[in-house]
């Protein structure tokens, strides 16, 4: 399989403030990769650019061997087909959720496309069905719970059938069971030729969604290992701030250990 | 204790919700209008309107009165609703504004207030009698068709018109972020609330009120930018395209003819 995304030394700030500081890291095609690190550790601001919405101030971008640059973007072939098959699932799903109704915004993307008015209304429908959305179709946007405005959200993205998904946080203002279908749905992708990447720190899904976790710390990556690796590593996870030292008694006697929340199947345990 | 200055502007954000609620049940109601096209609904009403604005006579105007009304029940809104909502706030604003006219427009005087010096001649009580009749029945008109349309609707046809795009996407996206401001505004209020004892000083209130809608445009300005990198990552080029789904029926060009019929007719006979 080809190389998706390489990222080659990239930096990038928010007016003087570094978010990213010489990032490398590679994507292969069909690979589910999660990036994990602590809130401000640059991993929405990575997606951003991997989905050419920012352009690094240094270093560069390929996807698929294509430099992905601010001129490529004025060329309408290179930006139609980058949109059709990179799609970004935001953090924010009220920032994603624009259009009156929800059946306007899945359909938003493949009208920007230019897809046929009735591939367009075969291709929304089908996609509401899939996500459990069909009977809140003519909903506006505000009438929606947080769960129903992400599942939303997704499938806006979904619609597009996209060979790259990025996932900002896709978990968050999810039930369980929303959490659980997210996950079935990213495990269905495995071995085929979907390219998928989460950002997240929600450490109990990170073996389900991904096969390559990429620890990021102040805009850079930190380590980089399968999610047995990465997990098991606790002196990584401490220092990447995604554990924190847990102090209690026993009988007693105070000590302290790292601690994090993790799902195991139905029970809730701490890991000790 | 009593806070009612945040508790009054809880109240008020609430009913701008449910008014927007109520709105949608109408619309979703199987009435006259609601079974039309969208675009017969904005063409008809808008020829109705146009019809009261160039009408000279009271009785015609009075006449179109008496259609709203008669569209308003046909289309299941309610009229205590109509008049509360509608007919008695256009009245005193519009009433306001007509006031004087009854003095100083000359003309043989029908009644003489000695008290205040001042007389209301015919002329003048026919002049505001026409203003505030005017008023009421545009909008009487104007409130039935967005009660029974769904907002979406009223823009899909708006652009099906040939309104430009860009100011359709505005128009869409000011609906939808209003209410997602509100709920922000009602959250902070909210917080606000659960954390006070006492009661706020008219200084303190304003202070409050400036910090609130300050941080409330921060938030705008935030999201506005991410809405566009939002739109611009699904394919946004700077050309808005949608989706129209209109189709005109027998009943929609009838529904047509008789609207402009009337409002041709009323234009013709008022003028």
């Amino acid at each position: 399989m080809a190389t998706a995304f390489a990222v080659q030394d990239v930096s990038f700030d928010y007016e003087g403030i570094p978010a990213l500081r010489g990032l490398s890291l590679q994507i292969e095609q069909g690979q589910r990769v999660a990036l994990l690190g602590a809130n401000g550790s640059g991993k929405s601001t990575l997606l951003r650019i991997l989905d050419a919405l920012y352009f690094p101030v240094s270093g560069s971008v390929n996807f698929f061997g294509e430099p992905v640059t601010p001129g490529r973007f004025q060329q309408n072939g290179f930006a139609l087909n980058f949109r059709r098959r990179v799609a970004l699932v935001f953090q924010n799903p009220d920032v994603q959720l624009f259009n009156p109704t929800v059946f306007d915004e899945v359909a938003y993307g493949p009208l920007q496309l230019q897809w046929s008015k009735a591939d367009v209304v075969r291709k929304v429908d089908e996609t509401l069905e899939f996500m459990g959305i069909a009977h809140v179709k003519e909903r506006p946007p505000y009438r929606l719970s947080g769960g129903e405005k992400k599942r939303v959200a997704l499938a806006s993205a979904l619609v597009l059938d996209p060979d790259v998904l990025l996932l900002d946080e896709p978990t968050s203002t999810l039930d369980p069971r929303g959490q659980s279908q997210l996950v079935d749905l990213i495990q269905q992708w495995k071995g085929t030729a979907k390219t998928v990447v989460t950002a997240t720190h929600q450490l109990d899904i990170v073996e389900d969604i991904a096969e390559r976790v990429f620890v990021l710390d102040a805009g850079t990556v930190m380590a980089t290992g399968t999610p047995g690796e990465i997990l098991s590593n606790v002196d990584l996870l401490l220092k990447a701030n995604l554990v924190h030292a847990h102090r209690h008694s026993h009988g007693g006697v105070v000590h302290s250990h790292p601690h994090s929340h993790r799902h195991s199947h139905h029970d809730h345990e701490h890991e000790h | 204790m009593s806070h009612s200055f945040i508790a009054s502007t809880l109240r008020g954000f609430t009913r701008a919700l449910s008014k927007a609620l109520v709105s949608e049940q109408v619309s979703a109601r199987p009435g006259l209008l609601q079974q039309l096209d969208p675009r017969v609904r904005l063409v008809g009403m808008l020829a109705l309107v146009l019809a009261v604005v160039l009408c000279r006579r009271l009785d015609i105007i009075a006449a179109l009165l008496g259609l709203a009304v008669m569209i308003a029940i046909a289309s299941r809104v309610s009229i205590a609703s109509l008049a509360k909502r509608v007919w008695l706030v256009i009245f005193v604003f519009t009433g306001l504004i007509a006031l004087p006219a009854l003095f100083i427009t000359p003309g043989s005087p029908v009644l003489i207030l000695p008290a205040l010096s001042l007389a209301i001649s015919a002329q003048g009580l026919r002049t505001a009698i026409l203003l505030v009749l005017r008023v009421e029945t545009a909008v009487t008109f104007t409130t039935v068709l967005v009660l029974c349309t769904p907002w979406v609707q009223v823009l899909k046809a708006l652009r099906s018109l040939h309104l430009p795009a860009e100011v359709v996407t505005m128009l869409a996206m000011t609906h939808r972020y209003v209410f997602l401001l509100i709920e922000t505004a009602n959250q902070m209020f909210e917080s606000r609330q659960s954390r006070m004892v006492g009661q706020l000083t008219g200084p303190e209130k304003r202070k409050m009120t400036a910090r609130t809608a300050g941080v409330l445009l921060n938030k705008s300005i935030d999201m506005s930018q991410e809405i566009y990198l939002a739109m611009l990552s699904r394919g946004f080029r700077g050309e808005i395209r949608l989706l129209d789904e209109f189709g005109m029926r027998a009943r929609d060009y009838a529904g047509l003819a008789a609207f402009l019929f009337v409002g041709c007719a009323a234009a013709w006979m008022g003028r």
